[in-house]
């Protein structure tokens, strides 16, 4: 683990690539990373995200400045903006099931192809997928998904890197935090080793590539 | 509110419940004195709680539309792999979802109006293929016209059929595939619901009039049934 300033992070970000944001209607987004994409505008990105959260809120800043070409996402509802760029055309939104999403994450960080699941059988989820029937029952083949880069935000991040997250924003951190080439985190709290005790460690430091400093 | 106060009913001590938006959402609100149920917040919680109190709320406790909540004593927390592996994988006995419509079979649809509304499925797809039991919480018809139909003309949620559909003038079942009147509520007539459904209804001979929660004291400030709708 190295730790990086916030510009010298998101500098390392090339236009086109692909990102994990955590967070859940921008609960557990780490803001100060989407800002400073803002600022640098990055161009052309694909998101992975659980949702689009809302204008002036964690990926829908993102939104907003016009910096996505795709996103892979179980929500849109709360953020115009990305419907109205779907409809005109300027934004790909892929729509995953939540637990899909999730899963398919989790696959590509735990070096799985993909995974089978019953959610979306018989829906438009499923056009174009595989089937596969396991014990009489139907599944669907999901890929695994990985990305460039996963941008995540932790409660607490001591110096070696080892992660641990608070309540509600926990969420998709975690898993991004293993399905990606490059993991930059940004955390609330930056403590001494051993201030996290081993039991409480929920993302371990070898995963973890970048710690943003503190401005 | 008749609807989540008919709902509420169904609650068993210990169950593990997850519920969705809008009207579900208002079933915390009366789950019956002495039984205790775990209420599933999708984005990582067991144990919600309500509202904090103003200038309380947590920016990292949150409920899956990202709105400040409370935890109660026993909560735990997770992230969302967890999350829906304890929707899919057997554990959530009960899910209260809203609908836009259900078709005869029982299958739902409530995540999308093509071209008008786009908001993405959420959760909805995994909580109706994985819940043990799945009930829809919804207004009879919508301006007038029934949703409690033949064909969903909109796009499914899931292919597997629901488990009951409870409005503001009936509770509908699906035994053996077909769409069945199980209770209407006080007031109602077996008429006035099948007008309002589109769906051929199967009525059976005996039809018991829904059993009405009395409100409970100290129960909260929700308006009691006989104000509701």
């Amino acid at each position: 683990m190295k730790t990086i300033s916030l510009q010298d992070a998101v500098a390392m970000i090339p236009a086109e690539a692909t990102l994990m944001v955590g967070g859940f209607m921008g609960v557990g987004t780490p803001e100060p990373l989407i800002d400073e994409l803002v600022r640098q505008q990055k161009r052309n990105l694909t998101v992975i995200a659980n949702d689009t959260a809302a204008p002036g809120i964690g990926v829908g800043k993102l939104i907003t400045a016009k910096l996505l070409r795709r996103v892979i996402v179980s929500h849109i509802g709360l953020n115009p903006e990305t419907q109205q760029q779907m409809l005109a055309g300027d934004l790909r939104v892929d729509l995953v099931p939540q637990g899909t999403l999730s899963e398919r994450i989790r696959a590509g960080g735990f070096g799985l192809g993909g995974i089978l699941t019953a959610t979306g059988v018989g829906t438009i989820v499923a056009e174009g997928k595989q089937t596969i029937a396991i014990d009489g029952r139907d599944y669907l083949l999901e890929p695994a998904l990985r990305a460039d880069f996963a941008l995540v935000h932790a409660f607490i991040a001591d110096y070696l890197g080892n992660l641990s997250y608070v309540l509600t924003a926990r969420n998709f951190n975690p898993l991004m935090a293993m399905a990606a080439d490059t993991v930059v985190v940004q955390a609330e709290n930056i403590v001494p080793v051993g201030v996290v005790s081993p039991d409480h460690v929920m993302t371990p430091a070898p995963v973890v590539d970048y710690l943003v400093v503190k401005g | 509110m008749l609807i989540a106060s008919r709902i509420a009913q169904e609650l068993r001590d210990g169950m593990l419940v997850n519920l969705g938006i809008g009207i579900p959402t208002l079933v915390a609100n009366f789950v019956p004195k002495g039984i205790h149920v775990f209420f599933q917040s999708e984005n990582g919680l067991i144990g919600t709680g309500p509202v904090p109190e103003p200038g309380m709320a947590l920016p990292w406790l949150t409920d899956a539309g990202g709105k400040p909540v409370t935890a109660l004593p026993g909560a735990s927390t997770f992230d969302s792999a967890m999350s829906f592996g304890l929707i899919r994988g057997g554990h959530l006995d009960l899910t209260v979802l809203g609908g836009l419509q259900v078709d005869q079979r029982g299958r739902l649809a409530n995540w999308m109006v093509p071209g008008r509304m786009v908001p993405g499925m959420g959760g909805a797809m995994d909580l109706v293929a994985g819940a043990k039991r799945v009930i829809v919480a919804m207004q009879h018809t919508a301006k007038g016209r029934p949703k409690i139909v033949r064909e969903c003309s909109l796009p499914l949620t899931s292919n597997r059929p629901v488990d009951l559909v409870v409005t503001e003038l009936a509770v509908i079942g699906f035994p053996g595939g077909r769409a069945t009147l199980f209770e209407i509520q006080n007031g109602v007539t077996v008429e006035e619901v099948v007008a309002a459904t589109e769906a051929e209804l199967e009525i059976p001979p005996e039809l018991s009039q829904s059993p009405i929660a009395k409100p409970e004291p100290g129960a909260g400030a929700m308006p009691s049934v006989g104000e509701a709708i």
